[in-house]
C-alpha cells in the first residue's frame, strides 16, 4: 500500500469540521510555521520537497514562490486555483469537499510563507456546494483564531475569501482567473508581465492549484527532505489521480509518484483492470488536453521500459511516443472505443470553451471540431485528416494562453497514433459510423 | 538603451520598447503586420497574432531562444535580443495560417466594402496569404445590427481585434459596447439594444482595421481611391478634439472627414463627432494642402501631391507655358 499524505483521514467521520480535523493533527503546520519558522524557511522547505504544481504544468512550486516580487509597502496575494474543469480531472473537488480544512490550512501556511495578508480561493461557480463547505471551514478557522488578525499571537494577519467564478474553463488559466477575480471578462493576459510581478490588481501574486497548496502542510510538518524521499527522481511526493473511463474501479487515488502505469491500471489497489474483461486500447493520462497514447506506449516507453506515473516517464519521448502527467486526469479507453468520436468529443469542449480573444484559437478550435464532426458522421474526405493535423499545428504554440495547445494536442496525438482509424472513417463511412462499430484493424485498409 | 538585432539589422532602442516598435524604427517591409495593436490605445495588442516573430536569442545575459513565437507588439526588447521576422520560415508559415484563420469568417466582399483600399486585412492577406482556402465548413452570419445613426456595424467582417472596445473605453466616459459571447461565437455588441452616440464614437470607425465599423454618412458614396485627401483644421470647441483632420474630396464635395493617420494607419490625434460628421463644407475648414499618402497604398493611384511633368504633353503646350514651366520646374514623374 502506498502512503497517503493528503487523504489519510479522508474517510474519518466529521473530518470536514474544525474539531475533528484538529484532533487528527490539523493546523499543526500553521502553528509550526508561525511560531518557529520565518517565511523564507517555509519557502525553503517547499523548495527542498521538490513539489511540482499539481494543476497540470508541473512547475516547481518552491521556485515559483521564490519568483514572487517583494517590493516594499506593496501587498502580495496568494490565489488558489480551484477552477478545476478539465474533462477527466475531478480530484480537487473531492479534496475540497471532504477535506476543506486541509486546503484552508495550506492557504494559511502558504500565505505566511509568501507574505500575503489577503488570499483567495477562486472556485468554479458550478461547485456551489463545495463553496459552502469551504466557507463554513473558513468561518470555523476564523473562530478558532487561525484566520484574521494576529493569528496565534504571531503578529501575522490573514483574510481568506472564497470567490465563485462563472463556470468557464478558460478561467482556470491563471491570468484569466485573475481577470475574472478582478470582476472582468475572463480573458487571459499577455505574458510578460507574469503574475509574480503583476498579478491580482497588478500586484505580485502566486497562483497555485488546490492539490499543491494542500501538500504544503504535509511538507511543513514532516520537512521538505522527508517529502522528497517519496517518488522517483524529480517527481516527488504523492499525486491525486482521478481515474475514469473503462475501468473496473474508477475513482480518485492518491499514489506515490513512480507507480508503474500497468500496476495503476490493473492492480486491485488501484483501478482493478479494464472493465468487462476487455482489452485496453488507449489512455489519456493527464486530463483531456494531454496527448492520447495507445496501449503499447502507455504501458511501456518506446525503449521498452515500464512507463511510470511520473512527470518524466510519462513525457518520455516527447509527444512522439510520450504524453504528460498533467493534472492527473486518467481516462482509460477499452478496445471498443472510437478514437475519432472521442477526439471529436474533446474538440467540442475546447471549441465551446475558447475565449475567442486570439485568432488561431477562436477560429481554429471551431475548424477542428467541424472537420471531426464530419469525419465522425461519415462525411469526411481524403484531405480532411491532413487538414486537421495542419490546423492543429497552426494553433499549437501560437496563442495567448495554453488553451490553444489543449485543443490541438488531443487532435495531433489521435492522428499520430490512430491515423488508420481516421482513414477508415473516410473510406468506409457507412461501416465506421454504424452504432457500435469497432475499428477492425489495419488489414481492412490494406 | 537596448541593442537588438532585427532580421540582421542592429538597432538601439530605449528600454521597454516593444519588438514591433523597435522594428518600426527601422521601417520598410520588415516591419511585422499588426491587426490589433494600436499605439494610441493602451492595452491593445497580442490578440490577432499577426505580428508573431521568432526570438532566436532572448538577451545578452540569457541568449537562449524563446521556446514559442512571441507577439512582437506586446513583448519588450532585451539588450542583446536577436529577432527573426522575414528571415524565419516558421514565422512566414504561421503568418499564412493566421491569414487563413482570419479569413474563415471574414467575407470577401471587398468590392462592396467601404474599407476596401484602406483595409489592413486586405493588405495583410495580399502580403502574407495564399490564394485559396481549405475551409469547407459553414461560415457564421449575422442579422443586421443597428448601433445608431452614424456608425454601421457589419459583424460578419469583424475580426475581434478589440480596438473599438479600447477606443470607447479610453476616449469616452460611458462605453456601451464590448465583446459578447465566446470563441468563434464572440461578437461586438451592445448587449441590450443600444446606440453608440457619444461625442467621440466616430473614432471607432478610424481604428477598425477592416470594414466592420463604417461611416454611415459615407457608405457607398465613393471608392476611396477616387477621392482626394486634403489636410485641414479648425478651432474645435471640444477641448479633447484636436481639430486636425483629413477631408476626402470628390470634386468640390467633402464626402468624408477622418482623423489623420501615420504610416502604420494609426490615428495621430482623436477628433470629435462634430468635426467628423457635421463639418462637411470646405468653408468650415482651413485647408493645409494634400495629405501625404504612402505610395504603396491603392489610394495613391489617383493622388498627386505636386504637379507632374509629362514630356509628351509638354511638346504640345504653347510656348508661353513651356517658358513658365522652365522657370518654375515642377516635379518630374518618377523623381
Amino acid at each position: 500500500m502506498g502512503r497517503k499524505l493528503l487523504t489519510e483521514h479522508i474517510n474519518v467521520e466529521g473530518i470536514d469540521t474544525f474539531e475533528v480535523y484538529r484532533k487528527h493533527g490539523g493546523y499543526r503546520s500553521v502553528e509550526k510555521a508561525l511560531k518557529t519558522m520565518t517565511p523564507d524557511e517555509v519557502v525553503e522547505e517547499v523548495k527542498k520537497s521538490g513539489l511540482r504544481g499539481r494543476g497540470g504544468a508541473g512547475f516547481p512550486t518552491g521556485m515559483k514562490w521564490s519568483f514572487l516580487a517583494k517590493p516594499e509597502g506593496v501587498p502580495r496575494y496568494l490565489v488558489c486555483n480551484a477552477d478545476e474543469s478539465e474533462p477527466g480531472t475531478f480530484k480537487d473537488r473531492q479534496l475540497m469537499s471532504k477535506l476543506p480544512h486541509l486546503l484552508v490550512e495550506g492557504m494559511i501556511t502558504s500565505s505566511y510563507a509568501l507574505g500575503a495578508n489577503t488570499s483567495y480561493i477562486y472556485i468554479r461557480g458550478e461547485l456551489l456546494y463545495v463553496l459552502r463547505i469551504l466557507e463554513k471551514a473558513i468561518a470555523e478557522a476564523y473562530a478558532a483564531g487561525f484566520l484574521g488578525k494576529n493569528i496565534l499571537g504571531s503578529g501575522y494577519d490573514l483574510d481568506l475569501y472564497v470567490h465563485p467564478g462563472g463556470g468557464a474553463y478558460i478561467c482556470g488559466e491563471e491570468t484569466a482567473l485573475l481577470e475574472s477575480l478582478e470582476g472582468k471578462r475572463g480573458n487571459p493576459r499577455n505574458k510578460p508581465p507574469f503574475p509574480a510581478v503583476q498579478g491580482l490588481y497588478a500586484r505580485p501574486t502566486v497562483v497555485n492549484n488546490v492539490e499543491s497548496i494542500a501538500a504544503v502542510p504535509v511538507i511543513v510538518n514532516d520537512g521538505g527532505d522527508e517529502y522528497a524521499k517519496i517518488g522517483v527522481g524529480r517527481s516527488t511526493g504523492t499525486k491525486l489521480i482521478s481515474a475514469c473511463g473503462h475501468l473496473n474501479k474508477p475513482g480518485i487515488y492518491e499514489i506515490e509518484l513512480g507507480v508503474p502505469v500497468e500496476e495503476f491500471i490493473y492492480s486491485d489497489e488501484y483501478c482493478g483492470g479494464v472493465w468487462k474483461g476487455r482489452d485496453l486500447k488507449a489512455v489519456v493520462a493527464g486530463g483531456s488536453s494531454v496527448p492520447i497514447l495507445p496501449k503499447e506506449l502507455i504501458l511501456k516507453t518506446a525503449a521498452g521500459e515500464p512507463r511510470l506515473m511520473t512527470y518524466e516517464s510519462l513525457s518520455d519521448g516527447g509527444f512522439v511516443t510520450g504524453t504528460m502527467l498533467g493534472s492527473g486526469g486518467f481516462i482509460a479507453m477499452d478496445e471498443t472505443t472510437c478514437i475519432v468520436r472521442n477526439t471529436w468529443n474533446f474538440s467540442r469542449f475546447y471549441h465551446h470553451e475558447s475565449c475567442g480573444q486570439c485568432s488561431p484559437c477562436r477560429e481554429g478550435t471551431g475548424w477542428l471540431e467541424k472537420i471531426l464532426h464530419r469525419l465522425e458522421h461519415g462525411h469526411g474526405n481524403e484531405r480532411d485528416i491532413d487538414v486537421l493535423a495542419s490546423v492543429a499545428k497552426q494553433i499549437e504554440g501560437n496563442t495567448i494562453c495554453p488553451l490553444g495547445e489543449a485543443a490541438a494536442w488531443p487532435v495531433s496525438a489521435a492522428i499520430r497514433h490512430f491515423r488508420d482509424e481516421f482513414e477508415w472513417h473516410v473510406r468506409y463511412p457507412q461501416e465506421a459510423t454504424r452504432p457500435g462499430a469497432v475499428f477492425p484493424g489495419k488489414a481492412v485498409l490494406a | 538603451m537596448a541593442k537588438i538585432t532585427f532580421d540582421g539589422i542592429e538597432v538601439d532602442v530605449p528600454d521597454g520598447t516593444t519588438i514591433l516598435n523597435a522594428a518600426r524604427t527601422i521601417g520598410g517591409g520588415i516591419v511585422p503586420p499588426a491587426m490589433c495593436y494600436y499605439t494610441p490605445l493602451k492595452g491593445s495588442g497580442g490578440k490577432c497574432r499577426a505580428c508573431l516573430v521568432r526570438v532566436a536569442a532572448g538577451s545578452a545575459k540569457d541568449p537562449r531562444p524563446m521556446p514559442k513565437l512571441v507577439a512582437s507588439c506586446v513583448t519588450p526588447v532585451q539588450d542583446g535580443m536577436v529577432v527573426e521576422n522575414t528571415t524565419s520560415e516558421q514565422v512566414l508559415n504561421v503568418r499564412k495560417g493566421i491569414v487563413e484563420m482570419l479569413l474563415i469568417n471574414h467575407p470577401l466582399d471587398c468590392p462592396v466594402c467601404d474599407q476596401a483600399g484602406e483595409c489592413d486585412l486586405q493588405n495583410f492577406a495580399f502580403e502574407h496569404g495564399v490564394s485559396t482556402t481549405r475551409y469547407e465548413e459553414e461560415r457564421r452570419t449575422f442579422e443586421k445590427i443597428d448601433i445608431g445613426p452614424l456608425i454601421q456595424l457589419h459583424m460578419t467582417r469583424c475580426i475581434l481585434c478589440y480596438r473599438c472596445v479600447f477606443t470607447a473605453d479610453q476616449l469616452t466616459e460611458k462605453r456601451v459596447h464590448g465583446v459578447l459571447g465566446r470563441g468563434d461565437a464572440a461578437e461586438i455588441g451592445t448587449y441590450i439594444e443600444n446606440i453608440i452616440d457619444n461625442e467621440f464614437s466616430g473614432n471607432v470607425i478610424d481604428v477598425c482595421p477592416v470594414g466592420a465599423l463604417t461611416d454611415k454618412t459615407f457608405r457607398f458614396k465613393q471608392r476611396v481611391w477616387f477621392t482626394k485627401p486634403v489636410n485641414a483644421h479648425r478651432d474645435c470647441e471640444n477641448p479633447k478634439c484636436c481639430g486636425k483632420v483629413v477631408l476626402w474630396y470628390k470634386g468640390k464635395d467633402v464626402l468624408r472627414v477622418t482623423a489623420r493617420k501615420d504610416q502604420y494607419g494609426e490615428v495621430k490625434e482623436w477628433i470629435c463627432n462634430t468635426c467628423r460628421f457635421d463639418k462637411k463644407e470646405t468653408s468650415d475648414w482651413t485647408l493645409e494642402g494634400p495629405a501625404h499618402i504612402d505610395r504603396s497604398s491603392v489610394i495613391s493611384a489617383n493622388h498627386y501631391e505636386l504637379p507632374v511633368l509629362n514630356a509628351q504633353v509638354i511638346a504640345d503646350l504653347p510656348e508661353s507655358s513651356v517658358r513658365d514651366l522652365e522657370q518654375n520646374p515642377p516635379m518630374r514623374l518618377g523623381n
